[in-house]
């Protein structure tokens, strides 16, 4: 049924070759003719206003071109970076937006704030010349913490957003919620942080800046997962440059997980340095650097409510979010916690009142925006472990309480009372594929078993569901959003057959090279290697918004789709000329177009040489060429979900935790290439799991400095971290609203692991008494709750 | 945050206030000095050189001598840059107890800040460095002064002020690099 290179084909990733291999071109493999090399100064303090910059020794200093400060580049009207999406308070007022320059003028807001830009004809020179320039900072004190952030003697990080408020947002029915929780029979509560994360992509950022004197063009060579939001951004909002005169260009990027989504400071210096000078300016980030200007994640504090009936039916849903937002407003932070959070606070369940309201608040520490699951894994992480809790508190098993509060299949298209409406999904379904791979009926055994051992057992649910491909663009309009959320795709078909496919989603490790590709040749029914896939250049892709969200098969997919539909609407009329037909009389299949009930039969290669080869054509009725473009815009969210579930052992001597097992049954709708579904799910889980069990970012709470800067302190997950996983996916409640049926893999994972495994880890040491723990739960943390729990024992 | 140490030197209380009042036996105690200036009566700039963990640097220093109680005890401001790599700040007090007419307990007790790259970079590694920094002074300050090792005094060192974090107690490196700092800072003094 499934074709060897067509939907449903585990086709090996065409573009490993070359990554594996070391034959990627990353920006810093880049280098342009007369390139200069930019370092910028960061601060050392997480607050201090900047009384004076001398740099007059760095200018001096050997292979110094120039240096430059924000008061160089405000003088020369460059304004601040935007933020992407208004939030509106309760109140219905705009939130506060302070300024963001790109290089600071008279103060520093979080420790690597940048103070300043050395250009140098080597980086050694930068580097060596930032040592020189002398700043003179009134060191002032710092807040780091969001709740500590709104007492009303903290330190104000913006002048102009009192109390460090961004924003005071609510969604959902406040006096339906209260009500239901008024008639509740029983109330589980849970105070939680949503630990903060660095992304940490194996490629740091960088980014290369030029500018052509002969057409005044400029060209940004840069790290990024939507190029033409980075032209859209920079050039008409940062450095008035129109989008003709300014090409921006994604090469192969090492990895985002939403890290490289924003418009950064560095982009907007290097392209606007590169003119100052008249030569190139490249600058690439060390990694103490990404750790302190790569936009972080999570760090939410909350409070939660869930009010249950006697027979565990979920009455209403009451949440309580401080969000910190660092120091400033990154391109997208502000709809994190606000509707990619609480819109999804349903989750799988029918919860009939749901109210939460959000605080964003300023702090000095770097700029939070999305991270791989984005606000989803903060809302599936708070839902499931009050369902986990409220199990536990009322005896009732916890898949059975899962299961008699999920929504049916039956009840889809399903309304939340926060605002989405799931258009497809069968719940009970992927739990149905999940306990047997988990074999939760033998569990009990096992948990005797590892405790004559010395060990505590526990297991863990996590039913997620996400919102992906945000959309329609009307819709996110209304509700702040500064940019549309379409995408655009080109098919070309060239004289003798082959593809290139213009896609304005962006590739950095999703395997769009291969999927794409299998999209066409599906349809068109030629090789994948026939196939080349374009993206990442405005010069050469229509447009685009990019590679976020699990967006980019859900949109970007759908746009290839709309594409493929023109190209073969062109090709039927073409074949129907040529084979001296009615168009009506053509049957498509496979990239063969035939005559019904004939033999007479032409191969979209043949129709494409016909296409530019037009001597039998109909020239009186079409233009020449195959070349087809289409704009997707969806008309709903898709709504990928599933249940993962972890089983963990303790040891209670050293708090160590092991997974031992960890399954994953998933519904991303239509998938197109199983094993690369697979490895998104893989790689998914690990960021869950890290954040549940290892990853914390910390700063000093009195000084503000970043003390886990470092791979010594901030501890990522390795292989020998984790098990096997075993991953299954069903087909059976496809997306509805798309032509392809898909709805995204990208950040599943991540979204269900931390909550699966927190729930695992509370499991194992709930006999102790022990109902709640904070992430990551560290060996020293877990140890620490066994002894605090049963004292004697540890004494 | 503090950081506490405590040494027993062979050496009566004057010598030693006199001894930590002289740039020439501060600047040959202090590890990795390389340049000690007495600006005035109660203020000193010096250069020191340290590494910690991957972060070498030089770092200029400014002290200053406050609450003098000669000979009993000053309490020492001082901050020191070491560029990109970071800074440090704090201040010591620094407090002598005639224990014999020939033996005196110094005691510190640092109460500091560092930044940038060195806490970065290198806070797991401050402490020790701190530490030992502070024990190669010291065990130079008494053969110079008194002519044969210091004995490190134990000291129950304050408990944190805060709750500490899930990772690791934040305080705690910083506060001991202050040591390494303020004691050598304070060795300038």
């Amino acid at each position: 049924m499934t074709k060897a290179d067509g939907i449903g084909a585990s086709v090996k990733r065409r573009e490993d070759f070359r990554f594996l291999t070391g034959r990627g071109t990353y920006t810093d493999d880049i280098d342009r003719p007369g390139q200069t090399h930019a370092h910028i100064l960061r601060s050392p303090f997480a607050h201090a206003r900047v009384k004076s910059i001398d740099v007059a020794a760095a200018t001096a200093a050997p292979g110094v071109v120039a240096v430059f400060t924000g008061a160089d580049m405000a003088a020369d009207g460059v304004k601040g970076l935007p933020c992407g999406w208004l939030i509106h308070n309760k109140d219905g007022s705009p939130m506060n937006e302070p300024a963001h320059p790109p290089i600071v003028i008279d103060k520093v807001l979080h420790v690597g704030d940048q103070i300043a830009v050395v250009i140098a004809e080597s980086r050694a020179q930068a580097r060596d010349a930032a040592e020189l320039i002398e700043v003179d900072y009134e060191e002032m004190p710092a807040v780091v913490d969001a709740v500590a952030a709104q007492a009303p003697n903290a330190p104000q990080v913006h002048g102009d957003a009192p109390g460090n408020l961004c924003y005071d947002w609510h969604l959902g029915d406040q006096a339906a919620t209260d009500a239901a929780f008024a008639r509740a029979a029983h109330v589980t509560k849970l105070d939680l942080v949503n630990n903060r994360l660095v992304a940490n992509a194996m490629e740091p950022r960088a980014a290369i800046g030029e500018f052509d004197r002969a057409t005044d063009e400029y060209t940004l060579i840069t790290t990024s997962q939507n190029p033409h939001v980075i032209r859209l951004l920079m050039g008409a909002f940062v450095l008035g440059i129109p989008e003709h005169k300014l090409r921006v260009v994604a090469p192969d990027v090492g990895g985002g997980f939403g890290s490289k989504i924003y418009h950064y400071a560095e982009e907007a210096i290097v392209t606007w340095a590169a003119r100052k000078v008249g030569r190139p300016v490249k600058w690439t980030a060390d990694r103490s650097e990404s750790f302190l200007s790569d936009a972080q994640g999570r760090d939410h504090s909350t409070h939660a409510e869930l009010a249950l009936n006697q027979d565990g039916t979920f009455l209403g849903l009451r949440v309580s979010t401080v969000a910190n937002l660092g120091a400033y407003l990154s391109t997208f932070a502000t709809s994190i916690p606000t509707y990619l959070y609480a819109t999804l606070l349903a989750g799988q369940y029918t919860t009939p009142a749901i109210y939460c309201e959000v605080k964003a608040v300023f702090t000095n520490t770097v700029p939070v925006d999305a991270y791989r699951g984005a606000g989803r894994p903060e809302a599936c992480y708070l839902i499931e472990r009050l369902v986990d809790n409220a199990a536990r508190e009322l005896g009732i098993d916890r898949v059975e309480l899962r299961r008699r509060n999920m929504v049916p299949a039956s009840a889809m298209p399903y309304q939340t009372p926060v605002a989405l409406q799931y258009d497809s999904g069968d719940f009970h379904r992927n739990l149905d594929l999940a306990l047997p791979m988990i074999d939760y009926d033998g569990f009990p055994a096992r948990r005797a078993e590892a405790a004559q051992r010395g060990k505590l057992r526990g297991i863990g649910f996590s039913t997620y569901i996400e919102a992906c491909g945000i959309a329609p663009s009307n819709v996110a309009g209304a509700l702040g959003a500064r940019a549309g959320l379409y995408e655009s795709a080109e098919v070309r078909f060239h004289p003798t057959g082959s593809v290139t496919l213009f896609t304005g989603s962006h590739s950095h490790g999703q395997g769009h090279e291969t999927t794409f590709a299998q999209l066409v040749a599906d349809r068109f029914g030629i090789p994948v290697d026939s196939v080349e896939i374009v993206h990442g250049d405005t010069s050469k892709v229509p447009f685009g918004m990019g590679t976020y969200g699990s967006r980019s098969l859900a949109v970007g997919g759908s746009a290839i789709a709309r594409a493929m539909d023109k190209v073969e609407t062109k090709a039927k009329k073409i074949a129907a000329h040529m084979l001296e037909a009615s168009e009506a009389d053509i049957e498509v299949k496979d990239g063969s177009f035939t005559v019904a009930g004939t033999d007479k039969s032409l191969t979209i290669g043949e129709i494409a040489l016909s296409a530019y080869v037009p001597h039998k054509f109909p020239l009186e009725e079409l233009e020449p060429g195959l070349d087809e473009q289409a704009f997707y815009d969806p008309k709903n969210f898709t709504f990928p979900n599933g249940c993962q579930v972890c089983e963990i052992e303790i040891d209670p001597e050293t708090g160590v935790s092991e997974i031992v097992k960890f399954v994953c049954a998933d519904d991303f709708g239509r998938v197109v290439n199983p094993m690369i579904v697979e490895g998104q799910v893989h790689g998914g889980l690990v960021q869950g799991i890290g954040q549940a069990l290892m990853e914390n970012c910390v700063y000093d709470a009195r000084s503000g400095q970043l003390v886990t800067g470092t791979y010594n302190d901030y501890c990522m997950p390795r292989a020998d971290d984790l098990p096997f996983f075993a991953v299954k996916y069903h087909e059976e409640a496809l997306c509805t609203h798309n032509p392809l049926g898909v709805k995204g893999c990208g950040e599943a994972g991540t979204i269900g692991a931390a909550a699966a495994v927190m729930n695992a880890v509370v499991d194992a040491l709930s006999a102790l008494g022990v109902h709640h723990l904070e992430m990551p739960a560290t060996p020293q943390a877990v140890w620490q709750a066994i002894r605090a729990a049963r004292p004697s024992q540890a004494a | 945050m503090e950081l506490a140490g405590s040494y027993r030197i062979p050496a009566p209380r004057e010598k030693i206030w006199a001894a930590l009042n002289d740039p020439e036996i501060l600047g040959s105690c202090i590890p990795g000095c390389e340049s000690i200036e007495k600006v005035s009566d109660t203020d000193f700039t010096a250069t020191v050189r340290a590494k910690v963990g991957p972060v070498n640097a030089r770092f200029s220093g400014k002290v200053r001598l406050v609450d003098l109680q000669p000979p009993e005890s000053y309490r020492i401001v001082g901050e020191g840059s070491g560029g990109v790599a970071g800074f440090a700040k704090g201040d010591a007090k620094v407090t002598l107890v005639a224990e014999t007419t020939t033996a005196t307990t110094l005691s510190y007790v640092v109460d500091a800040q560092v930044g940038g790259k060195l806490v970065q970079i290198g806070s797991r590694l401050i402490e020790s460095t701190a530490r030992k920094m502070a024990d190669d002074f010291f065990g130079k300050f008494c053969e110079q002064v008194g002519g044969e090792p210091a004995e490190a005094v134990p000291v129950e060192s304050e408990p944190p002020t805060e709750a500490a974090s899930a990772a690791w107690p934040a305080w705690l490196p910083w506060a001991a690099a202050v040591a390494a700092l303020a004691v050598a800072l304070a060795a300038l003094a």
